[in-house]
């Protein structure tokens, strides 16, 4: 809390929403990136689950009986997560704000590109390799799997291009 | 909980000795506080939202001891559920948002404050404030009471009710406190232990919730269980989201960048 930047160092530490690929971003505005990456991977774990999946489209439940206690821990993990990197995107954007930067079609990208990190993930570790739970219950699920994994790779095309674009020589922050 | 109506007419006055002490206890502190505004009136820097805070969260303590909701309680696990998100999370907050300890020092003399903040340097506030060991003691005892026999012992016992109760509102005041308390503290522990224990304890509150919907607590119904244990996770959420916020503008503030700099960084840009 002492130090300028305690979130640029923890960011590792997180491993979660994308944030893996700031890492080699030495350009300017790499914390407007790692704001929008944080905010995009929070907001599709808490906000956009909650919204679309539980409320709207009534696809995800609060409990599948079928949950296993390694489900419920790491779903328990990611809730929290979820929601911690929600809060912490914004209140980075805010300091960069006060210091005078911030580019809002940059953070914009990241956002996009983090909505799409952590839908992959959670798409292909949590839906296929781990299993814990499904995007629709009683259907097959090919259809629903690739639309959900095409979408995500796509937002992160869209996100990279974004970024790729408001990312050469300019200053950001 | 429909496996001990039995007990309710033989114990109603041990209950009701409960209820009045605790009516007791908060009328006190009600009148603790407005002696403490009024000793240090001449001091400056005490809000009204402060006040306002700290009766808010007396209400939220007092809503879910006494009264119609305790009754409801002892008959209906969402009823239960409502009355701990009271006590031990919304009072907690708003009474650790109040600075309750900030306007004891303002109103007592210098000897006497000075007491008062030995007590809190002391070696057990210490360790009893140390995020790890407050949140063992949160979340720890929740899981003690929901799984294991103590929350039938709790409807079956004034005594247990109690001691359940006074550990589920002070461990929920010292969590909330070495969280985002604006109390003076002597032993703040760093952000990220903060924030990494942060995410530990909510993870825990979400996965207990989840599991009390599946293994419902003994004597309570399925329905009532699957009720009680949403309101458990979502309202759990609506505070632990406060709590994230409110972590996060705590460090807003200490990373305030100086006038100065900042005036810099302007005239760079322009």
């Amino acid at each position: 809390m002492s130090t300028g930047e305690p979130n640029a160092r923890n960011e590792a530490r997180t491993g979660r929403g994308g944030a893996v690929e700031t890492r080699h971003e030495g350009r300017p505005g790499k914390r407007t990136v790692l704001s929008g990456l944080l905010f995009g991977g929070g907001i599709a774990a808490s906000i956009i689950d909650l919204f679309i999946f539980h409320l709207g489209l009534q696809w995800h439940h609060f409990y599948d009986l079928s949950t296993s206690e390694v489900a419920l821990v790491s779903d328990g993990f990611f809730h929290a997560f979820g929601w911690f990197i929600t809060v912490w995107g914004l209140f980075l954007l805010a300091d960069i704000r006060r210091r005078g930067g911030g580019n809002w079609k940059r953070w914009t990208g990241a956002v996009v590109l983090g909505i799409g990190a952590f839908q992959l993930l959670d798409g292909v570790l949590n839906h296929k390799i781990l299993g814990i739970h499904q995007i629709r219950y009683g259907v097959d699920l090919l259809m629903y799997d690739t639309v959900w994994i095409g979408s995500a790779v796509l937002f992160m095309v869209i996100g990279l291009l974004v970024l790729r674009m408001t990312g050469s020589g300019r200053r950001a922050r | 909980m429909h496996s001990h109506d039995s007990p309710q007419t033989p114990v109603l006055d041990d209950w009701l000795a409960f209820e009045v002490l605790v009516a007791a206890l908060l009328v006190a502190a009600a009148a603790g506080y407005a002696w403490a505004l009024r000793a240090g009136r001449h001091r400056s820097g005490r809000t009204l939202l402060r006040t306002v805070m700290f009766y808010a969260g007396l209400t939220c303590a007092g809503v879910s001891l006494i009264g119609p909701l305790v009754q409801a309680a002892h008959g209906s696990f969402t009823a239960h559920m409502a009355g701990h998100l009271s006590l031990g999370m919304m009072a907690p907050l708003l009474l650790v948002l109040s600075a309750p300890v900030s306007l004891l020092l303002r109103g007592l003399s210098v000897r006497r404050a000075r007491a008062v903040s030995r007590v809190l340097r002391s070696p057990y506030v210490r360790v009893i404030t140390h995020p790890v060991v407050a949140a063992l003691l949160n979340a720890g005892g929740l899981w003690v009471l929901y799984t294991t026999p103590l929350f039938h012992a709790m409807h079956a016992s004034v005594w247990w009710h109690a001691l359940v109760h006074t550990h589920i509102f002070l461990a929920g005041y010292v969590f909330t406190a070495s969280m985002v308390g604006v109390d003076p503290d002597p032993h703040r522990a760093p952000f990220t232990l903060r924030a990494g224990v942060l995410i530990a304890f909510i993870a825990a509150h979400s996965i207990l919730a989840k599991w009390l919907y599946a293994h419902p607590p003994m004597g309570v119904e399925t329905a009532d269980a699957q009720l009680g244990a949403q309101l458990m996770y979502y309202g759990g959420d609506a505070v632990d989201v406060l709590l994230i916020v409110l972590l996060f503008a705590g460090w807003y503030r200490a990373t305030k960048p100086r006038a100065t700099s900042l005036a810099g960084m302007r005239t760079a840009r322009s």
